[in-house]
């Protein structure tokens, strides 16, 4: 079993805390002049983006998490699982509900994806940072309006709601960026 | 910003050169000392909580092979000229001290140290207040310095009387103060408690300091004496180490003892720290055999105190992280 003294901690490195697999988002060493040396953690728990603080003593050694981050295409879902394929070897790994979690949204059937594996299995999903969707359904705009301002709710092919400009008709295309849900503009078909 | 680039801005290494200058005004007005000691020494520190840079000579060198450290304080070879009867001094040096990265540490840093013959640690203190506000002139407003025994500093700052509390409930108020902890020992011995003091100390006590207030903190556990005399209890009080720390906002300046002269419980202290370093697998360290030898001669009483002048120009400039004010920090050295 790998494990990592506290002197090698350092932001992303992956641990096993309390059961869960974690990266480090912030690393201190908090030492008095005469005195113990401790290490103040910042953990996001992979499975839960739940962030934790912890104090370790300085030579206390920690599991290592296997855990891996890699690029796979999204392939197609069956009720049961979102299945994603590596495009080197064409090898396929199944990630549940949990793992998609609120980016079910964004998957977008070709699109690739980065999946962070835990043992081989799929924990997260981090979609693209932008996507390009087709709009299903969206109110009648405006024609003429090419502002911008105020706007409207748009539902995406994926399932996705968007707020986007009046001027967006249903069936056209628009880029998305995924980490804030935000319209970025349109996008020819 | 390039890696060849300096960290601290012109304007920070201005205030870093006058504050130097104004310490050395303090000083020579007092009449004592300036001295330099070799940052190179035969024998190095053997606190098990710090860890020495250990310098060997080039195969081909024409002396005998000898492993050199890098100092981590001037205080033995200051305190062998202090038995020598060179009377009160003082030193601004770099000293060095493996591992210690964070945005309060660099492995390098400058110590200022001063001795003063005849000074008990209240006395010092009382010279160390005056020098931190002198330094602060033009730079932060303080408001009026506050002293505090260690006991009473833990009863009002984190809520424990750090005398008298058992380990389990030095660590339910950590809990409490939503601090957790991994790797202290569950047991009643004295490092555990010390250990989980020190997380109160610098998780909880270091937050609640009032604001730009200098807080000098004195009288610790006699477990935590270090090179201070020790002060022993009489009915009702317990054995307290003659040592202080100076804080502002919460960051920890100086350190400062009463100095301990008796060579054999000095030699005793060094023996134990090798122990525990041998128990928990640490580099050994030859412990200082001229500090033993000078003090069996005769110290002086005195008092003594190391303040890092990083840090210092932290608190007054009001700086986030050591970086700024050191020209090169470590990873760019």
């Amino acid at each position: 079993m790998a494990t990592y003294s506290t002197s090698e901690f350092k932001n992303g490195l992956k641990l096993m805390i309390d059961g869960s697999p974690c990266s480090i988002t912030e690393n201190e060493l908090v030492k008095p002049g005469k005195g113990q040396a401790f290490n103040r953690v910042k953990l996001r728990n992979l499975k839960t983006g739940r962030v934790v603080e912890k104090t370790f003593k300085s030579g206390e050694s920690v599991e290592a998490a296997d855990v891996m981050e890699t690029d796979l295409q999204y392939l197609y879902a069956d009720g049961e699982a979102w299945y994603f394929m590596d495009p080197n070897t064409f090898e396929q790994v199944g990630a549940d509900e949990t793992a998609v979690g609120e980016n079910i949204k964004w998957l977008k059937e070709q699109d690739m994806c980065e999946v962070t594996l835990w043992n081989d299995v799929p924990i997260a999903i981090t979609p693209p940072n932008f996507v390009i969707l087709e709009v299903t359904e969206t109110d009648p705009g405006l024609r003429g309006d090419t502002s911008g301002g105020g706007g409207k709710p748009a539902t995406c092919s994926t399932g996705a709601v968007v707020r986007v400009p009046l001027f967006i008709e249903e069936g056209e295309m628009i880029k998305v960026d995924t980490r804030t849900g935000e319209y970025v503009g349109r996008e020819k078909k | 910003m390039s890696d060849w680039q300096p960290s601290a801005s012109l304007d920070m290494l201005k205030k870093r050169a006058r504050l130097l200058a104004k310490l050395r005004v303090f000083f020579a007005d007092k009449d004592i000392l300036e001295v330099q000691t070799p940052v190179l020494s035969q024998s190095g520190n053997t606190d098990p909580s710090i860890e020495s840079f250990l310098l060997h000579e080039h195969e081909d060198a024409k002396h005998r092979i000898q492993p050199y450290f890098l100092n981590t304080s001037p205080e033995f070879a200051m305190k062998r000229m202090l038995a020598a009867g060179y009377g009160s001094m003082y030193q601004i040096t770099p000293v060095f001290r493996q591992d210690e990265i964070s945005p309060k540490h660099n492995p390098e840093f400058t110590l200022l140290e001063w001795y003063r013959i005849d000074f008990d640690h209240h006395a010092l203190m009382g010279e160390m207040n005056a020098l931190i506000r002198m330094m602060a002139e033009d730079l932060l407003p303080l408001e009026r310095s506050q002293f505090y025994s260690y006991q009473d500093a833990m009863i009002k700052f984190a809520e424990v009387d750090p005398f008298t509390i058992s380990n389990n409930d030095l660590k339910q108020a950590a809990v409490k103060a939503g601090i957790d902890v991994v790797g202290i020992e569950d047991n009643d011995s004295v490092d555990v408690r010390d250990q989980w003091l020190d997380i109160l100390m610098c998780q909880v006590v270091e937050k609640n300091m009032p604001k730009n207030c200098p807080v000098f903190i004195y009288d610790y556990p006699a477990s935590q004496a270090a090179l201070a005399k020790i002060k022993k209890g009489s009915q009702g009080t317990h054995d307290v180490a003659e040592r202080f720390e100076l804080y502002i906002n919460g960051i920890e300046l100086a350190n400062g003892f009463h100095e301990l002269s008796d060579a054999v419980e000095q030699a005793d202290r060094f023996h134990q720290e090798q122990l525990k370093r041998q128990a928990s697998g640490q580099q050994g360290i030859p412990a200082d055999h001229h500090l033993i030898d000078a003090l069996k001669n005769g110290l002086p009483d005195c008092a003594g105190v190391a303040i890092g002048l990083e840090r210092l120009l932290m608190v007054l400039t009001g700086a986030q992280h050591i970086d700024e004010v050191l020209a090169f920090p470590y990873e760019r050295a």
